[in-house]
């Protein structure tokens, strides 16, 4: 059995941070393992811009952001393993995989990162009702066709979710000559940064039209069409409002969901609402010695918040295996998703292991908010207090904590992310 | 003949809704901008919108078929329709490496069309 | 000229020709569709009854009884997986026991022994999901899950590796008979033949009239089913059924063989043979009615949902025999629910219906009854997969990550036997697209993998034949 001291699985964006950044805290035996053949994970077909605006001040497409990190893989010289799949992994870190030089293989490993990434939510899970055509695709794999394999999947399409990669995806497909004829989003709100709402929406005249939804699939070989229908308050369909929309190709921007099967085959706790792996301040799982970061914690929408993250669990799996600041686990403080808010990352802390100066709890809002304040609070104590304009669940927050007064919290206390609106007095 | 133009400013999350008003070429007013970057951008937009535009290029003899492009800086929006067509023109032999010019001086504009990814060549172009 | 044509290549007629493959005959089983098992046969509850729910006397309960009995020979054989996991009959007032009592004689008429009435306690110990409300229930031993698609391809690859031939995408259009002679017009041509074996499922009475007989009709009765994740599979161990209506049998909840969770069907009487499309309605109906067997259903683990379409005939029972305009043209028609069962048994009965009315059977004395045993990937132990990869590299290279499906696995299903064409195709013989992400990962290389086996380019690899391509265009 092949022993590593770290193993990153995952060669994307979140695994390459993770892995440079714990090669350059002193971790010389590193490898990833990437199923695809080639590193990059999906920032390989993502040919649009908006990438790195904040970690490297300059905005490119998200190859060129890929290429920069490969660029420092490559330098470090850490070692990776290409079209090589993980079939499992031990809660003891041991590591099995296949692939078709080596066959399958098992590594015996000192800490393992996760960076699996994630997959999108189906038409089935979805249980849209109708026929079986072809001619459906979830957007990230009609990207897949368009942007690698460089074929259209259909001429008039339908999108439905107003995520961004199904907004990117209308603008993309326009630009290569189909006609993309609306946007559903079953919400009253877009789930996407605004800028693709105007760049790729308006620029094209490209209707989105909320609070509706896709109610049934007709076409007995291809698509033909989907019927369309706005939805009430409890999101159901009114039925006196649908509309046939006629069309070959259906692009649902529907949800991603965490990759963790892997996970929970290792007995790793999982969050419910993220989907993820619970996770500390230090991106450290329930399983001492393995660490989660990128999309298969939580899905993100900006990739300069994954490299900085994973960074984050690269430094603290390089301090695991280095035996420096080995936390005390037993002094947690919960960090809870008070009111308004959805999720927080991370869900605990452990108070004796914060290395860092700050830690960063990043979280999603609930639901679309005017005027109000974010704030972090422990019983009465507000610690950090900011006030937002606005905030959309489409876009994630971060409050910044000084560890020093996270440290002055008692285990077993509540950390409380939550909205403030005027008017709440404390 | 006096216009109003609504639109959203996409520079950070808050999105402000800025009503600008025109006179043909002439921007009278200018509301509901909460920054300067929101003036700056809602006057971009209404006098000369620009947009960067990515996509990508056929490639003869690569291990993918096509490379990804963009202009390596926006360009008037009014362009987009006719830089696609150039795009759409050109096919690249491999090796294509980022940075690569594909496109010099675009339609005029001083922007080139560059190449974001990189594709190798293929081995064994005879099929091995 | 072929001594037997048989119309159909679903599971009916996949045994019967499997059964004539034993003989010196020269058989050819014709299709209109793309694959075998693309009707009734890929869209059922999977299940291998046990027999007390047919009326005694009649050829369901008979052939349900006897293919049972034959399955897991079959299975073997066929290299399917098949498992006995018992069934339960769940009864929510102590009243339903009187049902449950009917259901245990009628079982014992037709020949099934092991029923047993089990109370509340036992029920509970064996299905800890089953609702509280449940009081009663009927247990079968000898009923199972199989995959009946899996079923359905293999017999007809045992026939064809027998001799038989199979004419996908070939439409029956007419049929005329002339001095002991049938003679098929078809979309691939002009097709003779002295013997002519009616197993057309939803069409049986379109083939019957071509022939001129008008002597049951065929009605569709579509079901519905939803099917949940993996993680949901042992959510019940047994087949769990509630008492059955005159539509029939009713919505069950089972695990499949592959280890979800499938749920469904229910029953509506519709006009349009083609229709397997699923309805709001219908999927909430079934979702609903299942929750009183397993209250704790989870809708967030459903991963699809599909529908499929009972040939229910006009007579009540299966129609097996010859026709009466014609002793030559055999029908096996209006096979539905236990026909998945049965379908081994019928496959006998034909021959014997056939032998009746003057067809020779012969022994083929190098008939082999088994098929070439394929072990996907995952399936092998790791130093086999080590020596596979060493010889293949393809298997080494998973293409389909949720079900662990190699490269190796889907070229192994375009090559083999009856191969795939299309994606679908694939999917059935490989699982691969039938996990989580429903082939949102794997289905560009799959249509990559077949574009290159097939010698097509990607823009005619297709979903399931037809018009069902995939892509339009390249880019530019």
């Amino acid at each position: 059995m092949k022993e590593v001291d770290l193993v990153v699985i995952g060669g994307g964006p979140a695994g390459m941070a993770a892995a440079v950044k714990a090669k350059e805290k002193g971790v010389q035996d590193v490898l990833i393992l990437e199923r695809e053949n080639s590193l990059g994970g999906i920032l390989n077909q993502c040919i649009h811009n908006g990438f790195g605006l904040h970690y490297f001040g300059e905005e490119l497409t998200g190859l060129e952001y890929a290429a920069r990190f490969i660029d420092k893989v490559h330098r470090m010289n850490i070692p990776y393993c290409l079209e090589t799949m993980v079939l499992n992994i031990g809660s003891d870190k041991t590591v099995t995989a296949v692939n078709s030089t080596e066959g399958v293989f098992t590594i015996k490993a000192k800490s393992i990162i996760l960076a699996m990434g994630c997959r999108e939510r189906t038409r089935g899970a979805l249980n849209i009702p109708g026929t079986r055509p072809s001619g459906i695709y979830t957007a990230g794999t009609a990207q897949k066709y368009v942007n690698i394999y460089g074929y259209m999947p259909g001429k008039s399409v339908v999108i439905l979710g107003s995520g961004d990669i199904g907004l990117i995806m209308a603008r993309r497909l326009t630009l290569e000559g189909a006609e993309v004829k609306m946007v559903c989003e079953l919400l009253p709100y877009s789930s996407g940064l605004t800028r693709n709402i105007v760049q790729c929406l308006d620029d094209y005249n490209i209707p989105l039209k909320l609070n509706h939804t896709v109610v049934a699939v007709h076409g007995k070989e291809r698509l033909e069409g989907v019927t369309v229908a706005e939805v009430d308050q409890n999101r159901k369909p009114i039925p006196e409002t649908a509309e046939f929309v006629p069309c070959d190709t259906l692009l649902l921007s529907v949800g991603l969901i965490p990759e963790n099967e892997l996970s929970r085959d290792a007995g790793i706790e999982l969050d419910p609402v993220t989907s993820g792996p619970v996770v500390d301040a230090r991106m450290e799982t329930s399983v001492e010695g393995i660490f989660a970061c990128g999309n298969v914690a939580h899905v993100h929408d900006l990739v300069d918040n994954v490299s900085n993250e994973s960074e984050l669990a690269g430094e603290s799996a390089a301090e695991y295996i280095l035996g420096i600041n080995v936390p005390d686990r037993s002094e947690t403080i919960v960090v809870k998703a008070g009111n308004g808010i959805r999720y927080t990352v991370p869900q605990l802390i452990r108070k004796q292991s914060l290395s860092r100066d700050t830690v960063k709890i990043f979280f999603r809002v609930a639901d679309v908010y005017r005027n109000v304040r974010l704030a972090a609070r422990c019983g009465n104590n507000i610690l950090v207090e900011r006030k937002r304009i606005k905030v959309t669940p489409g876009e994630m927050e971060t409050l910044e904590l000084k560890s020093q007064a996270l440290r002055e919290i008692n285990a077993g206390e509540e950390l409380v992310i939550e909205l403030r609106t005027d008017g709440e007095g404390h | 003949m006096p216009e109003k133009r609504n639109l959203i400013c996409i520079n950070c999350p808050v999105g402000c809704l800025i009503e600008v008003t025109l006179d043909g070429d002439t921007i009278n007013s200018i509301k509901g901008y909460q920054c300067k970057r929101g003036l700056e951008y809602a006057r971009a937009e209404c006098t000369n919108p620009v947009r960067t535009v990515t996509s990508t290029v056929r490639v003869k003899d690569g291990i993918l078929p096509v490379a990804p492009v963009k202009t390596e800086k926006p360009i008037p929006k009014r362009l987009i329709r006719d830089c696609m067509k150039e795009i759409n023109r050109c096919c690249v032999q491999a090796p294509v490496k980022i940075g690569d010019v594909i496109v010099e001086n675009l339609l005029g504009t001083g922007v080139n069309i560059v190449a974001t990814g990189n594709v190798p060549e293929a081995h064994g172009k005879n099929g091995s | 000229m072929y001594d037997v044509v048989v119309v159909g290549a679903g599971v009916t007629g996949a045994f019967i020709a499997r059964e004539l493959s034993k003989y010196r005959l020269s058989i050819l089983v014709i299709d209109k569709e793309s694959d075998v098992a693309m009707g009734t046969s890929k869209a059922n509850s999977a299940i291998v009854h046990a027999g007390y729910d047919a009326v005694p006397g009649t050829l369901k309960a008979l052939l349900n009884i006897r293919g049972n009995k034959m399955m897991k020979r079959i299975s073997e054989e066929l290299d399917v997986s098949f498992k006995m996991t018992g069934s339960l009959v769940v009864c929510f007032s102590k009243d339903g026991i009187f049902e449950l009592e009917e259901l245990k004689i009628r079982g014992f008429k037709n020949g099934v022994e092991d029923l047993e009435i089990i109370g509340a306690d036992r029920l509970r110990e064996m299905e800890p999901n089953i609702s509280p409300n449940a009081v009663v229930a009927l247990y079968a031993p000898s009923a199972g899950i199989i995959c009946p698609y899996e079923l359905t391809l293999h017999a007809m690859e045992n026939a064809v590796e027998n001799g038989a031939e199979l004419k996908l995408e070939c439409e029956l259009s007419g049929i005329s008979y002339d001095r002991e002679v049938f003679r098929l017009e078809t979309t691939k041509g002009v097709i003779e033949c002295r013997y002519l074996v009616n197993a057309a499922g939803l069409y049986s009475d379109t083939v019957a009239e071509m022939a001129g007989d008008h002597s049951f009709r065929i009605n569709p009765r579509k079901g519905e089913y939803v099917l949940l994740d993996k993680i949901y599979g042992s959510f019940v161990n047994r087949v769990i059924f509630q008492l059955p209506t005159d539509k029939g049998k009713g919505v069950l909840v089972t695990p499949t063989v592959d280890g979800n969770l499938l749920v469904g069907p229910n029953a509506e009487d519709i006009d349009d043979k083609t229709d397997t499309s699923t309805t709001s309605r219908g999927l909430s109906e079934v979702i609903n009615v299942a929750r009183l067997s397993v209250p704790s259903l989870d809708t967030r683990g459903i991963i699809t949902s599909f529908a499929g379409l009972r040939a229910t005939g006009s007579t009540g029972d299966f129609i097996i025999g010859p026709s009466p305009v014609n002793n030559k043209l055999i029908h096996a028609a209006g096979i539905e629910s236990p026909g998945l069962t049965a379908a081994p048994a019928i496959g006998e009965m034909v021959a014997d219906v056939l032998k009746k009315n003057g067809l020779k059977l012969e022994d083929k004395p190098d008939y082999c009854p088994y098929i070439e045993k394929y072990t996907p990937s995952r399936k092998m132990s790791e130093s086999q997969w080590n020596e596979a990869v060493k010889k293949d590299p393809a298997h080494g290279r998973i293409v389909c990550r949720c079900e662990k499906i190699t490269e190796a696995d889907i070229v192994a299903s375009i090559r083999r036997t009856i191969g795939a064409r299309n994606v679908d195709a694939v999917k059935r013989r490989t699982r691969a697209g039938m996990g989580r992400c429903q082939g949102g990962f794997c289905s560009p290389r799959v249509v990559e993998i077949l574009s290159k086996e097939l010698g097509i380019p990607f823009e005619e690899v297709t979903k399931s034949g037809g018009k069902s391509v995939f892509l339009l265009k390249k880019t530019k």
